[in-house]
């Protein structure tokens, strides 16, 4: 491949953009709705600790939207610039539903966002609560516009086709595409997890070194709680969507299970190293006809091969496969600790377990990890296509693009975002080390009109006082 | 005829979420640009803080521009962005510059300096990209079909450099009179004695870019000398702003620079759309060619009549809580 390859360059920019922005909102949708929560125990029960959790994590909160909101920015261009060819022939769908994003998602996450961050002593408690509610379901509403117009490009439907130009002709079909629901399921799950996982892991970090122990159990206790359901259920939901994406796309389930002949009993590897050239796996490991039995639910089932279509119409196996093993361990690894933390908790030793909060602590990056691979997996598993089996991604890229405009652009990106990053992780750790303590349960929370960070009022240096 | 015109509906939709960016995040760019001639960190200070409440909300005009420009004029949207595809990244990268500093500069003691930077040059460089955009527009775009087909530096010319540096300074001007509004004290009189100068350099490029765009496209020189009897009213309208803004800051009005600085975007705006109208990518393809499909912009409109009331009432409503001076204590610290 040619290294200045605009398409290829192209995919490669998308690819970092997105993922740079995905981690973020992948995270605020679960803590949204948790922060929610704790304001609804805090609304009945009256209880201080609530309030506190929630307006520590609150802190949290508005630094990471504020760098997704940041990030987001650049993504809705990134269509034009990049994909010019794709925007103007999937306008009239994809163009809606953005803007119905940004008309009911953006404006309500940014009305109710003040108020939560800022209103509490100036509107009644009740209000502050809908507040955190509506917030909450602002970042669901989100994510669901922006699933729909991603599902439609993987499982298009409702339109029909001329001159190269899409057209709809259903607006139901379109938006609830065929893997609308389980798309939205599985990202819903995802962020619930996200959420609870770093909330378990930074509790489990302030109780290794039994700093506001009360609260932070507390707070621990919720997220096991949370994980010890959505773990399990995310195995099931993702078995769901993998079944509908065996139906819809079944090149991409070859790829994810390594399979090159179409046969019946295949097996399910658990090491391969797919090799496209030779179009066979070297050194592979599997169970015997498990990749039949969990896609036809029967043992000899016939499930196709990669070789059912032409070499130019495969995804890069390796990256799909291995993408998938990648997200499928840490889901094992999640459900283990929803198992290790039930039977603690059944013996009542939940907050005694070092153990347990030590693996925590180190499992804050996994579902951000299993999150990415998860996008790599749907994402590189639709190659060659950009909107499935109608458009190309080299028919879908800008005419004009130069390898040499997007190789520059993409370092700019880089660099720009590893400047951010770097502030914005700097910063978060800051909060996280300076810990619930530097909320004080009974204060007034009166603050500066400002959003969305500027609730935090922690020095961005260490050796500096106020 | 159709009963409804759709497409002029949107064309007025989208006009107005474009003029909504221009002239509120314009004043939050300008206060940007003014930040390194402000003449010390107090007066820097109370700028920020006039904004930082209002700065994100205004953005997303910026978002919702081009999300409808894409569902209702796709050409636009794909020829637009990839002819200025090196200033949409160099836009994009100094607002993200720019966002963060507002939320960690003033955090920041040690590294503040540096965040005062990326809060300058962000808008600075953000600010310019979008002049180039106006200029680029004006100058039109090399099309085959709907595709564009230039090279990825046509946009950079000195007509272009020269609307950039235009709209710099236009924006400082609407920062500098918002500043006046939010300011009082030291602050305020910088502003009042700055204003003037910031006007006239503003007047100045107003003129020679009025000019030198006749000059360089003869059909604009046509449609200004056949139509202007009807079109005479917008550099009046920019002329008495001009005055305005001067007479406001003789008489030390806290409002009238800001709102007659605001007349003055309008009047520009507006001679610019009617220098180019009915073509939406100038010089081959008209705002009707660049529609998107009937049945698209009907779906859109009906969540844009819902929505669009309820967005703007919030946006008053945020101006409405955050009225009133900018305190001299509290704030961030």
């Amino acid at each position: 491949m040619e290294v200045l390859d605009p398409v290829f360059l192209s995919r490669l920019q998308f690819a970092f953009v997105v993922s740079f922005h995905a981690i973020f909102p992948a995270f605020t949708i679960g803590l949204a709705a948790y922060i929610a929560f704790l304001e609804a125990k805090w609304y009945r029960n009256d209880d201080p600790i609530y309030r506190q959790l929630s307006e520590f994590w609150t802190r949290i909160f508005a630094v990471v939207f504020g760098m997704g909101v940041v990030s987001g920015i650049v993504m809705s261009f990134q269509f034009g610039t990049n994909w010019s060819e794709f925007s103007f022939a999937a306008a009239n769908f994809i163009g809606p539903i953005i803007s119905y994003e940004v008309l009911t998602a953006f404006f309500m996450e940014a009305v109710f966002l003040g108020v939560l961050l800022f209103g509490r002593d100036r509107v009644p408690r009740g209000t502050h609560l809908f507040a955190a509610c509506m917030v909450a379901i602002g970042t669901f509403i989100s994510s669901f516009w922006i699933l729909s117009a991603n599902s439609w490009m993987h499982t298009p439907a409702g339109f029909e086709l001329r001159d190269g130009i899409f057209y709809v002709t259903s607006w139901i079909e379109a938006i609830f595409n065929p893997s609308l629901w389980y798309r939205f399921a599985h990202v819903a799950v995802a962020s619930l997890l996200t959420g609870a996982f770093v909330v378990a892991g930074v509790s489990a970090y302030y109780l290794l070194r039994k700093r506001e122990e009360e609260a932070n159990r507390r707070a621990l206790s919720m997220a096991l709680w949370m994980i010890l359901f959505t773990a399990p259920a995310q195995a099931f939901v993702g078995d769901l969507h993998g079944l509908n994406t065996f139906e819809q796309q079944p090149i991409k389930v070859a790829a994810m299970e390594g399979n090159w002949e179409t046969r019946e009993g295949a097996p399910f590897y658990l090491f391969a190293w797919p090799d496209s050239e030779a179009e066979e796996n070297r050194f592979s490991v599997g169970i015997p006809n498990a990749a039949s039995f969990i896609l036809t639910h029967d043992w000899h089932g016939e499930v196709p091969g990669l070789k059912e279509v032409s070499a130019d119409e495969r995804p890069p196996v390796g990256v799909v496969f291995w993408s998938f093993r990648v997200m499928l361990a840490i889901g094992v690894i999640m459900i283990a600790i929803a198992v290790w933390s039930l039977w603690l908790r059944i013996r009542g030793r939940l907050f005694v377990s070092r153990g347990l909060q030590r693996v925590l602590q180190w499992m804050i990056p996994a579902p951000f990890i299993a999150v990415l691979a998860g996008w790599f997996v749907t994402e590189t598993g639709r190659y060659p296509w950009l909107v499935y089996q109608h458009m190309t991604l080299a028919e879908g890229v800008t005419p004009s693009l130069t390898g040499g405009m997007v190789l520059a652009t993409l370092i700019g990106y880089v660099a720009v975002y590893a400047i951010i990053f770097s502030a914005g992780i700097y910063y978060l750790s800051r909060i996280v080390v300076k810990g619930p303590e530097s909320v004080d349960k009974y204060a007034s929370t009166e603050v500066a009109p400002s959003r969305p960070m500027s609730l935090v009022n922690i020095p961005f240096e260490e050796n500096e006082q106020r | 005829m159709e009963l409804i015109d759709i497409t002029l509906i949107w064309v007025g939709l989208v006009g107005l979420a474009v003029i909504m960016y221009v002239v509120l995040d314009g004043f939050d760019l300008g206060v940007g640009i003014l930040y390194p001639l402000l003449p010390n960190e107090q007066a820097r200070d109370h700028m920020m803080r006039s904004v930082a409440p209002v700065w994100d909300g205004n953005e997303t005009w910026l978002v919702l521009g081009g999300a409808g420009l894409l569902a209702a004029f796709p050409a636009i949207y794909s020829i637009f962005l990839p002819a200025l595809y090196i200033g949409v990244f160099l836009m994009l990268a100094g607002l993200i510059f720019r966002g963060v500093a507002f939320e960690f500069r003033f955090k920041s003691q040690r590294y503040r300096h540096w965040w005062n930077i990326a809060f300058a040059g962000g808008s600075t460089v953000a600010a310019a990209a979008q002049g180039f955009v106006v200029g680029a527009y004006v100058q039109g775009f090399e099309v085959e079909g709907f595709t564009y087909v230039g090279g990825a530096f046509d946009w950079f010319t000195p007509f272009t450099l020269f609307t950039a540096l235009s709209l710099v300074i236009g924006y400082a001007l609407l920062g500098a009179t918002w500043g006046i509004m939010k300011t009082e004290g030291e602050t305020q009189k910088w502003l009042y004695g700055a204003t003037p100068w910031i006007l006239g350099a503003t007047a100045v490029c107003l003129f020679v870019v009025s000019i030198w765009t006749p000059l360089t496209q003869p059909t604009v020189m046509e449609r200004w000398l056949e139509e202007w009897q009807r079109l005479w009213v917008m550099p009046f309208i920019g002329l008495v702003s001009t005055v305005l803004v001067m007479w406001g800051v003789v008489k030390r009005s806290d409002f009238m620079p800001f709102f007659s600085a605001i007349g003055l975007f309008l009047s520009a705006y507006a001679g610019i759309l009617a220098s180019k109208l009915p073509y939406a990518v100038p010089p081959q393809i008209t705002f009707r060619e660049a529609a998107s499909a009937p049945e698209s912009q009907l779906f859109l409109l009906l969540g844009i009549l819902f929505m669009l009331p309820i967005v703007l009432g919030y946006t008053a409503w945020t101006y409405w809580v955050f009225r009133g001076k900018v305190q001299h204590s509290g704030g961030y610290h």
